[in-house]
């Protein structure tokens, strides 16, 4: 069953140090520079993906029962590992205002509600959701509710780096504390590996403040567009090797878009890369996650894959809009005894 | 040579499907001469709750439908039922252990009834809605506007004429329904059920559940997101603190009705799942 445990061969790397930059990691680990050729080779010697045997392991870790106490536990995590989200063509100030007063309040009816991650915003709207978080704004570790922005021309990434780096700065100066990049998937799929390396590490280079530090950086993979799971697993040892601290599924505008095996297979990666290089990076299933139900079997799936330290606000998130409201109807049930309606919870 | 008996399954009815019950149930149901008959699917509170995330679902779009088109997918189903009048007649004759006249006469007057209440789809609001005086340059205007999603405990004496009694009224005005079936005679509300899944119908419309009434019945009066309850086949159960239940999200209540004249066509049941909306309009602007 654990065919998935993949350990790369490389260089030894000496784990854990934090002197250790990115890029000093990545040659480590590739034993050369990332251009096409050294990448080409180490990404396809990844051994392949046995896709019925990721399904089938996917498929029952979905099928584990949480009851009482510990599905009260599991939604309030829910609750507070998600990227509240709104990417219309229609948003507004007014848009972004109000969902900030649902990230802060989920459910106006009951105080004990916990606090969402982060809102995730287009890169334009970041000022206006600073402007609303007010003293709420900062990091999720602490309680408080953090700003992603979505950048390199979100989301189908189909423009020149320039205007991607331009992109980033833009949202990172505004205030944001998470990027949220979409990565070249046509020259992912060309095989020119070295230019989407190349491209993460820059924007991951803009994501840096005057102060010296950087806004984190969550790599959208789109893996509905990568077609199979050894591209999947490819571009996840990519983005995480280039420098991402999170690698995200999708962008929630291309179906498929989060799946429980793609999910478990970007999960894969983040557990054999720690333990290659003691470094921790973050995963984010995005888009289609709609239910509580369905929310909960990937809280068991990261569990059961890197371990339960890995549900904590700067290591798992869930890219979502419609979740939270279920959340807070399930939240209802279990507090009140009895069913409730989208008439009690906030419109969105 | 003998042919191998095809027995039927009886399922429930939710969103246009017809699914097993979620807990995987189910309960025997005999003849009057107590002979076996059919495994019926005993749901559980969970299948009522997706009962009502379907209702709710298509309340809008049935609501939305003119009254012309509901008048009309109402009488579709008369004339749907009216096709299938045999199978229904001996399903009743089997179950309920009367005469085949008898059971004929029972689905004769349920066919009836569809065809009563779709008649009213287009004159009710004419009947129950007003255009009042008002003193000043106003038309006043009331209109009966549907409640929503509405649960109902189907008549326990009856077959067929009983559920349908309780059913045509509440869709009329362009509710959605989920409706508990009688615990004793569920098979021919299934059959039924396989009529509206192809008299256009939209799916969640209606949502057949079967089982006991007393277990399922106090998560729909509970239910947050039920806008009215009907408790007419409930007379056998704590109804009163059904009442209750549904007191606390102001539910419409119907209370219930025992003998054979139970839900009997009126004009009442429908209008007891409406809410009054009224307008003001200038009559012009000078």
């Amino acid at each position: 069953m654990n065919e998935s445990q993949v350990t790369p061969m490389s260089a030894p790397v000496n784990p854990g140090t934090a002197l250790v930059t990115a890029r000093e990691r990545a040659l480590a680990v590739l034993g050369g520079e990332p251009d096409d050729q050294t990448l080409g080779r180490y990404l396809h010697g990844i051994p392949g993906v046995d896709a019925v045997g990721l399904e089938q392991r996917a498929a029952a870790l979905g099928t584990r029962s949480i009851k009482t106490t510990s599905k009260r536990w599991a939604l309030d995590k829910i609750i507070s590992l998600i990227d509240l989200t709104t990417l219309e063509g229609a948003d507004t100030p007014g848009k972004v205002r109000s969902l900030v007063a649902k990230a802060m309040n989920p459910d106006p009816a009951d105080p004990t509600v916990p606090r969402v991650a982060a809102v995730c915003v287009y890169g334009d709207m970041v000022p206006f959701a600073i402007e609303a978080l007010g003293a709420a704004h900062g990091d999720p570790d602490d309680g408080l509710i953090s700003v992603a922005a979505v950048a390199t021309a979100f989301p189908s990434g189909r423009s020149s780096l320039e205007i991607k780096l331009a992109d980033t700065a833009e949202a990172v100066a505004a205030g944001a504390d998470e990027i949220d990049m979409v990565i070249d998937r046509g020259a992912f799929l060309a095989g020119r590996y070295g230019e989407v390396f190349d491209q993460i590490a820059a924007v991951k280079e803009a994501c840096r403040r005057p102060d010296g530090t950087s806004a984190s950086l969550k790599v959208i993979l789109e893996t509905g567009e990568l077609v199979t799971y050894d591209n999947v697993r490819r571009a996840s040892w990519l983005a995480i090797l280039a420098g991402g601290d999170f690698i995200k599924t999708s962008t929630g505008k291309v179906a498929p878009a989060a799946t429980l095996p793609v999910t478990l297979l970007m999960l894969e990666v983040v557990r054999d890369w720690h333990r290659l290089t003691g470094h921790r990076v973050g995963v984010k299933p995005a888009g289609g996650i709609r239910s509580s139900k369905d929310a909960i079997k990937y809280l068991v799936t990261v569990a059961e894959t890197v371990g339960e330290e890995w549900l904590v606000p700067h290591l798992f998130r869930f890219g979502a809009s419609s979740l939270l409201n279920d959340v807070l109807l399930q939240r209802q049930k279990m507090t009140s005894g009895h069913y409730s309606g989208a008439d009690y919870v906030t419109i969105d | 040579m003998s042919r191998l008996a095809v027995p039927k399954t009886y399922k429930l009815y939710i969103g246009g499907a017809f699914p097993r019950s979620e807990s995987g149930r189910t309960y025997e149901v005999v003849a009057a001469d107590g002979r076996f008959l059919a495994n019926a699917a005993k749901a559980s509170r969970k299948d009522a709750r997706d009962a009502v995330v379907a209702a709710r679902g298509a309340v809008a779009g049935w609501a939305g439908a003119t009254a012309y088109n509901r008048g009309q997918v109402l009488y579709r189903i008369a004339e749907v039922l009216e096709g299938r009048r045999a199978q229904f007649a001996a399903e009743i004759e089997e179950v309920e252990g009367v005469s085949r006249a008898v059971a004929a006469a029972q689905v004769d007057e349920a066919i009836d009834r569809w065809v009563w209440y779709a008649g009213w789809a287009d004159k009710f609001a004419q009947v129950a809605g007003n255009a009042n005086p008002v003193a000043g340059p106003y038309f006043n205007i009331s209109v009966p506007e549907p409640s929503g999603v509405i649960a109902v405990i189907a008549p326990q004496d009856s077959s067929l004429v009983g559920f349908v009694s309780a059913l045509a009224p509440a869709l009329v005005a362009g509710n959605s329904v989920v409706i508990v079936a009688s615990e004793r005679f569920p098979l021919s509300s299934i059959s039924l059920a396989e009529v509206l899944a192809t008299s256009d119908v939209p799916k969640g419309v209606v949502n057949v559940l079967t089982g006991s009434p007393a277990e399922i019945a106090p998560w729909l009066a509970s239910h947050a997101d039920v806008n009215a309850i009907d408790l007419v086949g409930a007379g056998g159960l704590d109804w009163v603190s059904l009442e209750i239940d549904a007191a606390d999200t102001l539910k419409r209540v119907l209370r219930p009705e025992n003998g054979p004249d139970a839900a009997a066509p009126a004009l009442g049941r429908i209008t007891a799942f409406t809410e009054t909306k009224t307008v003001w309009h200038t009559k012009s602007l000078r």
